[in-house]
């Protein structure tokens, strides 16, 4: 006598294997939101360590015969290397080669720089003027009467891994989840296999558990190479609650598993399936946060992001995954997210369809 | 013995169309059963009307003794369907197929095994049903209608979009269906294929059910007469009108056309003037049968 498994148990691995072997579905589900991560993460990575490059035309004493302290300070903001003509110099910022060029005529220090970027020019202009100015102040032989102390604080801004890592596994769980449980009812729909399944002795209940089973499979699966990813490639440091990111996985899972399957009540075809799934969440993700944080965006789009799940799915993670939080920031995401599922699917259940 | 399947003024409108018009007949268990009729005959909606996937709008059905209800799960046990179209899970192969329906009714996959081989399928155990032709679609089709052994056996137009060398070829494995007492209900839009399987037909047109009965009882109640064809050398028209026994001749793409209700006289003066060149002789079929009934030519 050969085993036999649980109905539930083997309609989650027809469901598996037939995403699995779907290279299509594997490379959207992982691969390509994977390449965000990676893309971004390293578009961004060294963003705050760039130095101004400046050209030093001839000698500027200034520059050659400044203090050690002030040079120490000096090289690190700007990086100065040596020209021996303007007109060469000038030609490299044009070029966008370098940000600037100096040269001192006597006591006049000559500065040309570009302004195709505004915030590097105010930068290189403000770099020099503090330059000019402590040159000012040593030359007058008087003490300075202020001085500047500077402490750096841990703020809420995150480095970019920090914030990238959950807002992108966010995204990546979502259109997982929306897709997968779209496109499977089309195509159970459209060749009769609901039908089929219907004329077999198996409570619709088994149904169901076995596409959540194969849904939360796929968001785990996610999860685990978007961590292995973040940590292995970008030092990505996750806090000590990490793990309350599961509860909410499974939660967000349900979540765009219900989308999903509104999209797959609702269109006719395969295709109108997917375009209503991409219709609905790449906009989401972008206003989500997923891609970039919020918190430039207008005060209108962060009140309406309130309204998305996944805006919720990516707050929550945020908070337990890289900003330290504890139990209670689990609390609200939850609760919305287990609201969306609990609507979308008695939306779904009206617009629900046995065959074409 | 109890009737595997009662239908009575079984009626399904949709809108203003009647599908399904006060339809009625009984199957007898171990019978091979055809429902024969053009394409929107309502044959398939009759179909899941018995099976419970459908409420009809009037009358009532009786499968194996009891109401059909899609919550009764030992009757779900007792029957198999085979859907028309290709109800499959995507990307799996044909033994991963059949085990995951096999498992959906508690059969374990030695049967898998087995039921491949049945519908000679044991070769293509490990392709994927996207790569298996539409013959062998159908085959992998048919085993998981059986998988269960059930006593009741649905076949829904099982040979549609099938060239001729695979429909016959399927003939053979549908021919062996009924042997072991099991009732199958097929319907069918093929003529020949009634002919060839069932038991008794139901010739539907328009929701109706025009006739039911064995196919040779039915050609025989037609009274049709007789096509003899011979070589158009062979005789005149004239000559060929003159035969004793014979109604009416007809010149038709390089052969005569004899009609008679006397096959024996037409046939033996025929012998006996050594004019036998190209003979073919006609009977009726289910395709006069259908034009008698409708006077229409039977478009599938």
């Amino acid at each position: 006598m050969s085993r036999v498994r649980p109905p539930a148990v083997s309609l989650a691995m027809a469901m598996a294997k037939g995403f699995w072997r779907d290279r299509a579905a594997v490379f959207f589900a992982v691969i390509f939101p994977l390449m965000f991560l990676l893309l971004f993460g390293t578009l961004f990575s060294d963003g705050g360590t760039s130095r101004t490059s400046a050209l030093q035309v001839g000698d500027v004493p200034l520059l050659d015969d400044a203090p050690p302290g002030a040079r120490g300070v000096i090289a690190e903001t700007i990086d100065v290397r040596r020209s021996d003509d303007l007109a060469a110099a000038l030609g490299e910022i044009r070029q966008g080669d370098a940000d600037a060029a100096v040269v001192q005529h006597g006591d006049s220090v000559q500065l040309y720089y570009s302004q195709a970027d505004p915030v590097l020019a105010s930068t290189v202009r403000g770099t020099f003027e503090a330059i000019v100015s402590s040159a000012n102040i040593g030359a007058s032989g008087q003490p300075p009467q202020y001085a500047l102390e500077v402490e750096t604080v841990e703020d809420e801004t995150l480095s970019p891994v920090q914030y990238l890592t959950p807002g992108l596994l966010g995204w990546a769980i979502a259109s997982g989840a929306t897709f997968g449980a779209a496109t499977s009812l089309l195509q159970w729909r459209t060749t009769g296999l609901l039908r089929r399944l219907r004329l077999a002795p198996v409570p619709a209940a088994s149904v169901v558990t076995s596409r959540v089973g194969v849904s939360l499979g796929i968001a785990l699966f996610q999860t685990a190479v978007f961590l292995a990813t973040g940590m292995l490639v970008f030092g990505l440091e996750l806090t000590g609650w990490w793990w309350l990111a599961f509860p909410l996985l499974i939660a967000g899972t349900l979540a765009f598993l219900s989308l999903g399957l509104l999209a797959g009540a609702v269109a006719r075809t395969q295709e109108a399936a997917v375009a209503i799934a991409n219709m609905v969440v790449l906009p989401m993700a972008f206003l989500s946060g997923s891609f970039f944080p919020l918190d430039g965006a207008p005060a209108w789009i962060r009140t309406v992001s309130q309204v998305l799940p996944l805006r919720h799915l990516n707050d929550g993670m945020l908070d337990v995954m890289v900003r330290g939080q504890g139990p209670t920031a689990v609390v609200l995401p939850l609760a919305v997210l287990l609201a969306f599922a609990t609507v979308l699917t008695a939306v779904a259940a009206l617009f629900f369809r046995w065959d074409t | 013995m109890q009737d595997a399947i009662a239908v009575a003024g079984l009626t399904k409108r949709y809108g203003g169309l009647t599908a399904v018009d006060d339809v009625s007949f009984t199957v007898a268990t171990g019978e091979f059963f055809g429902i024969l009729g053009p394409n929107g005959a309502g044959k398939t909606t009759t179909l899941e009307m018995i099976e419970g996937l459908r409420q009809p709008d009037g009358g009532s059905v009786t499968l194996l003794g009891e109401q059909p209800s899609l919550r009764r799960r030992s009757l779900l046990m007792r029957i198999g369907v085979q859907l028309q179209g290709s109800a499959f899970f995507e990307r799996l192969t044909a033994r991963e197929q059949l085990s995951t329906v096999a498992s959906l009714y508690g059969i374990g996959d030695s049967r898998v095994d087995e039921m491949l081989n049945v519908v000679g399928l044991g070769d293509k155990g490990a392709d994927r049903v996207e790569k298996l032709s539409g013959g062998q679609r159908q085959r992998l089709a048919i085993a998981s209608a059986l998988v269960h052994d059930p006593e009741v056996v649905f076949l829904d137009e099982p040979t549609a979009a099938l060239d001729p060398q695979a429909r016959r070829n399927l003939w053979d494995l549908l021919q062996g269906l009924s042997d072991s007492g099991r009732t199958v209900v097929l319907t069918t839009h093929y003529l020949d294929e009634a002919e060839a399987l069932c038991d008794r037909v139901a010739i539907m047109d328009r929701g109706r059910i025009l006739e039911l009965d064995s196919p040779a009882a039915l050609v025989r109640q037609l009274n049709a007469p007789l096509r003899v064809s011979i070589a158009p050398q062979e005789l005149s028209a004239e000559q060929a009108a003159a035969l004793p026994g014979v109604d009416s001749v007809r010149l038709d793409a390089g052969a005569l056309i004899l009609t008679t209700r006397q096959p024996e006289v037409v046939l033996s003066r025929l012998a006996a003037e050594g004019r036998l060149a190209g003979l073919q002789v006609h009977g009726a079929s289910l395709e006069d049968v259908f034009l008698d009934l409708t006077g229409r030519e039977f478009r599938s």
